[in-house]
């Protein structure tokens, strides 16, 4: 194998992927089950499926539920976190109740917001996930701030850092490593919640679409849009390490040089 | 603010007062300390009452548990008082004090991670109002004298842990304090490392005529730095003696520790801390530990 770094990752990225293609290509080939469409077919139909106006009507619909239902959770995950890991007291009287929140599978929760905000809007959709997204970004903020160093707090406190220098330079960065552990959690939680949010008296999205194939029994669309469920969802975790490795070059850093690697 | 201009109209009352009895740049005064929580209270300092001149080096040392930490945190204006006052420039402390500057025995962590040696050192200036040119030039001072220019732009993590407690160092040294405070600063790096930092605090402290008062657990540095050593009781902690370190000012790590003084001053010391250990307190009586 070649010892160049760059194919050797992009080996390693998608040696699986094209084995498990593979498989599925030779399992289904000569398939005449109806729910087992060839994958031939299934890649056939792909193209006419999603690009003839379903981009633009379904799937970024949903993208944009997604990014605006995430963005509201972090905005108010990580102001919310910091607050309440700064105050002890706070954090005291919110545990109970966010343990409890936390505890509710998010999807339970799409009726009951659906019968404040209408079953057929965006806006209950949005709520949905921001709400799903919400815990795991406010928990981990909470963790990441209560959990800093107290030299570096001392540190702070004895240079006489005023407080928004204390919050910029010193609590942010230093939670930064946990946020982003449950900003990767709420995207998860985020990409369910974007689907399953449209299961329920939805007809445009990326999730409503693959539910009316279902039920029309347009199987081999089905699958398509499964496959692009998939698609979406890799992409998504690419660009947020994009973005992590970035932010956090000085934690991955610092953890591998304490790690001796 | 109300509440702000309240408490400067205090302190400079207390100031006006305070100015014309004392001179020295820091004063302790029948300082004490007892942690309570949870149904259990620790009197860590009993009373301890010092003073130090301006452009002291003072050592503090004591048995381990006697409070030295404790003392110098409350020094720092980071723990409250249990009792007394510590007076910094005439102006009692009641939280971190401006003009003073605190060295951290844990160097890996006082240092922010996420910033460059550069951006460490240079926070805080930026807190004091310091422009742009100004903050580089003292920035570049500052790593210049701990002989570590070339390292401005590494992160704290990647250099070693000496490099690390002289970027510290560096931090307090480009604030200009006049008083520096060292808690254990060397205790976790090698015995050459340390040996070079020493020398390193003591150059530093004869070019900036700044006030140190330097924690330690080493008798050897404590007699080999200071120019007094004050010797702590075990807890709860009262002063034991305040040795007077009758060395020449030009020291150097080979004839100052073999000079035959030293020896004394050193076993002196190293008494004075045994009988500390035992439970000896001033006077000559003994309290069961």
């Amino acid at each position: 194998m070649t010892r160049h770094p760059v194919i050797r990752k992009a080996f390693f990225a998608l040696a699986l992927p094209l084995l498990l293609l593979t498989a599925w290509w030779v399992a289904t080939a000569n398939s005449t089950s109806f729910f087992w469409p060839p994958l031939s077919e299934i890649l056939a139909t792909f193209p006419e499926t999603w690009f003839n106006g379903r981009m633009v009507q379904d799937v970024l619909p949903s993208l944009a539920r997604l990014g605006v239902g995430f963005a509201l959770a972090f905005v108010v995950g990580i102001a919310g976190g910091t607050i309440i890991g700064l105050f002890p007291l706070l954090r005291a009287l919110t545990e109970p109740v966010m343990e409890f929140f936390r505890a509710l599978p998010p999807p339970v929760l799409v009726p009951v917001i659906a019968l404040f905000t209408g079953y057929t809007g965006s806006v209950g959709k949005v709520v949905t996930i921001a709400l799903g997204c919400l815990w795991p970004l406010l928990l981990n903020t909470v963790e990441g701030v209560r959990g800093l160093e107290p030299v570096l707090i001392d540190t702070a406190r004895s240079y006489r850092l005023s407080l928004w220098r204390r919050m910029l330079y010193v609590v942010l960065p230093g939670a930064s490593p946990r946020m982003a552990t449950g900003a990767r959690q709420a995207l998860s939680i985020g990409v369910i919640l974007m689907v399953i949010s449209e299961l329920f008296g939805a007809n445009r999205g990326l999730g409503a679409a693959i539910v009316q194939f279902q039920r029309s029994f347009a199987v081999p669309e089905m699958w398509t849009g499964i496959i692009l469920l998939g698609l979406i969802g890799v992409l998504l975790s690419v660009t947020f390490q994009f973005f992590e490795k970035r932010v956090l070059a000085w934690y991955v850093g610092q953890r591998d040089i304490e790690r001796g690697a | 603010m109300p509440m702000k201009t309240a408490r400067l109209a205090d302190e400079a009352t207390e100031t006006a007062t305070l100015t014309a009895e004392t001179k020295a740049a820091l004063d302790v005064r029948s300082v004490q300390k007892t942690y309570e929580g949870q149904g259990r209270t620790v009197e860590a300092i009993r009373e301890l009452t010092f003073e130090v001149g301006p452009g002291q080096l003072v050592c503090i040392v004591g048995p381990s548990g006697a409070g030295k930490t404790t003392l110098l945190r409350c020094m720092a204006g980071l723990l409250e008082l249990s009792g007394g006052e510590v007076v910094l420039d005439g102006r009692p402390v009641t939280g971190p004090p401006d003009g003073m500057a605190v060295v951290f025995q844990e160097y890996g962590r006082s240092l922010f991670p996420w910033m460059t040696v550069r951006q460490n050192i240079e926070l805080p200036l930026k807190e004091k109002g310091l422009g742009k040119a100004a903050r580089r030039e003292a920035v570049d001072a500052a790593l210049a004298a701990v002989g570590l220019l070339e390292s401005a732009d590494a992160h704290p993590w990647q250099l070693s842990g000496g490099m690390q407690q002289r970027v510290a160092i560096a931090r307090a040294v480009a604030y200009e304090p006049s008083v520096l405070l060292m808690d254990e600063p060397f205790a976790a790096v090698d015995a050459q490392t340390r040996a070079e930092l020493e020398d390193l605090v003591r150059s530093l402290w004869k070019r900036l005529g700044v006030t140190v008062i330097f924690v330690t657990h080493d008798i050897d540095e404590a007699v080999y730095l200071g120019e007094r050593v004050l010797v702590l009781s075990n807890r709860p902690t009262v002063l034991l003696e305040d040795v007077a370190v009758d060395l020449p000012p030009e020291r150097d790590q080979l004839s100052t520790r073999s000079a035959p003084r030293f020896g004394e001053l050193r076993g002196h010391v190293y008494e004075l801390v045994q009988a500390a250990k035992l439970g000896q307190r001033p006077g000559g009586d003994v309290e069961e530990p």
